[in-house]
């Protein structure tokens, strides 16, 4: 059995304009040990997709159909105080911008003993132990527990939410864009981090990023979304080397490559729909320079490239000849 | 490059800020703590010229490109501006620089007043130094900055707000506002990371159209070598305040000396499957820059320290006419 398997999910969002179809027939699946890069432009529907795993979505958001298996549990159908117990005990997330998830008038050490506590029962001095082995798993100096947010660097707050992360032993964790506002070199040593704790502690890590070119380091498996629906997903080896689906493409080639000749990226022309009204047949049509009639009539079906590799996409691979 | 027009010449410059310290800690005359946030760096830029400055947080980056445009004050050295000393003491001669010499910022989602017409914030630098007189003017150059920051037709964006616009399409905005007064120098500090990947490349195309048309000179500030070497005729390579590595986009990036250099090319993310690529992940982080270390500041996380580089400071060795660095291997390497 794998971790997680979703199947056909759609998470909506009810707001003035209209319906929102964030996310709209998404499946994926996770085995544990093994970690997923979710990867698209801003609005893609990314983060809405890990939201609705533990059920954080706003008040405007709803899951319509479809299944969040865990160990082939439905988190989908959950009470409010059932999905409770899955937060954080068995799924916990890293978000983006360290330095405002923290309160700055608590200790750092605290912070994570009362995520501790509340969810495992154990004495303050029991949860202060385990934040001090925390802090060793995640090479912080366990001696710093007494420090504040503010005598943290932007890389040691984002290894002190790893740390709160991995306080209840999750199985899996999810990492909405955990590097995004770090320097390069801090970035680095973050992913690294993930990698190695991923490999010991035998968790499911989904990555989420905008960034396409950090997940080859990290990730096993791609899954590349554009306007809610996953267009292509497959090995890192098969989205990087063998990829089929257009917008991965373009995804790729905005990246510039300092191991090569220096050309100036292309940038996708045009701007993510609107997915109040997204576009008919390929959601994709209106910005791809291969789109022919039937990409604006008929919504291309999820096909096999390989194993494990699939793409919906009418002409797949066509930018190959 | 020594035919070349000068811009900019920074000479020697230390930028220090003193840390406040509680009364207390001044009656017991604890040592008054300095940040040496740009110590000793001289810097050329010519016209028509793209330097790129990177480096890590804290390394001194962003002040190094405000003390160029007076914007902080400086403990010792000389910037010259096309020749002349930027110390001012007259207004009207501050004015005259700020003219010339323009800033790009971050985060256009801040940089642009939210309340204020897309026309006005683009045409303020024209009202605050009385360069037009009339509306029909001042409406004029501001249509031409926006079509020249590649916003066409530039008069649909004329009474819009920033809200209405994308990232991309507001720091357009913001850079026709830099251009308008029509610049020698532009002080560019990380003008596309917080923009999406699918639109930064259309920002740096529209700077390098700018330097070419305009013979316009950019210090890009950036923390992403990638993006330095995308633009850059020449890039300078920062840690904890002083230049440590100097050269063109390829050297740097081809043959590059200084180990520090080495380790940021090593770990630039690219787009291929490199599951087994010879990363040097370096430890730890940048140092406290009120305790610089002794000797060359690089040595705490220098995988190739030796005990001269605990005791001496490295000068700059050049490598070849176009290539400094400040390593005390590069001595080695060059007679390799």
């Amino acid at each position: 059995m794998s971790l997680l398997t979703i199947n056909h999910l759609k998470t909506y969002f009810d707001i003035k304009a209209g319906t929102v179809k964030a996310v709209d027939d998404v499946s994926l699946s996770l085995d544990y040990g093994e970690s997923l890069g979710l990867v698209g432009e801003s609005g893609c529907g990314k983060t809405t997709t890990a939201l609705s795993i533990n059920n954080l979505l706003p008040a405007e958001g709803r899951i319509v159909s479809g299944e969040i298996l865990l160990e082939g549990r439905n988190l989908a159908n959950l009470s409010e105080s059932e999905i409770k117990k899955v937060r954080w005990n068995e799924v916990s997330m890293i978000f983006q911008g360290a330095m405002n998830a923290m309160n700055p008038v608590m200790r750092i050490g605290d912070q994570i003993a009362e995520a501790i506590i509340l969810h495992k029962k154990v004495s303050q001095k029991e949860a202060m132990n385990q934040v001090k082995s925390l802090f060793e798993l995640v090479e912080l100096e366990p001696s710093r527990v007494r420090n504040y947010p503010h005598e943290f660097s932007g890389g040691m707050k984002q290894r002190a939410m790893i740390a709160m992360a991995l306080a209840c032993d999750p199985k899996l964790v999810i990492g909405d864009e955990p590097t995004t506002a770090l320097d390069v070199m801090v970035q680095a040593q973050i992913l690294n981090l993930l990698d190695k704790l991923r490999k010991e502690l035998n968790m499911g890590i989904i990555l989420i990023t905008h960034d396409l070119s950090i997940l080859g380091e990290t990730c096993d498996k791609i899954a590349v979304m554009y306007a809610g629906k996953i267009v292509e997903t497959g090995s890192v080896e098969d989205i990087y080397d063998n990829h089929f689906h257009p917008y991965t493409y373009k995804l790729l080639t905005a990246f510039p490559n300092i191991h090569k000749e220096r050309v100036m990226p292309e940038a996708i022309e045009g701007t993510p729909p609107d997915l109040v009204h997204p576009p008919s047949g390929c959601r994709f049509h209106p910005r791809c320079p291969y789109a022919k009639a039937i990409c604006q009539e008929t919504e291309p079906a999820m096909t096999e490239a390989n194993p494990g590799h699939s793409y919906a996409c009418h002409f797949g691979g066509v930018y190959h000849g | 490059m020594d035919n070349k027009e000068k811009i900019v010449s920074v000479k020697d410059l230390r930028v220090t800020f003193e840390i406040k310290q509680s009364f207390l800690q001044d009656l017991f005359s604890k040592k008054q703590k300095i940040v040496k946030a740009v110590d000793r760096v001289s810097l050329d830029i010519h016209r028509g010229e793209i330097v790129s400055l990177v480096g890590e947080s804290g390394s001194g980056k962003t002040t190094l490109g405000k003390a160029i445009l007076n914007l902080v004050p400086t403990a010792s050295g000389e910037i010259l501006f096309n020749g002349t000393p930027i110390n001012f003491k007259h207004k009207k001669e501050v004015q005259a620089f700020r003219q010339k010499a323009q800033m790009i910022f971050q985060d256009p989602y801040q940089s642009l007043d939210p309340k204020s017409l897309i026309l006005d914030a683009v045409a303020e630098p024209l009202e605050v130094n009385h360069l037009v007189k009339t509306a029909e003017e001042r409406r004029e150059r501001t249509i031409k900055a926006l079509e020249d920051s590649g916003l066409a037709p530039g008069a649909n964006y004329l009474y819009r707000y920033p809200y209405e616009l994308s990232g991309g399409q507001r720091q357009r905005v913001a850079i026709a506002g830099s251009v308008i007064l029509d610049p020698d120098f532009i002080v560019a500090d990380e003008p596309v990371s917080m923009l999406d990947v699918s639109v930064r490349s259309g920002i740096l195309k529209l700077l390098l159209e700018l330097k070419e048309s305009r013979q316009l000179s950019f210090l890009f500030i950036t923390h992403d070598l990638s993006l330095a070497w995308l633009i850059s005729d020449r890039i300078a390579i920062m840690y904890l305040g002083k230049i440590v590595e100097i050269g063109s986009a390829d050297a740097i990036t081809k043959s590059s000396v200084h180990p520090y250099t080495q380790a940021l090319l090593s770990i630039m993310p690219i787009p291929e499957v490199h599951r087994n690529r010879e990363r040097n992940v370096l430890q730890g982080e940048i140092p406290d820059p009120t305790e610089v270390p002794k000797g060359c500041r690089f040595n705490t996380r220098c995988e190739h320290a030796f005990q001269r580089c605990f005791e001496e400071e490295p000068g700059y060795t050049t490598i070849s006419s176009d290539h400094q660095v400040a390593c005390h291997l590069a001595t080695e390497v060059k007679h390799d």
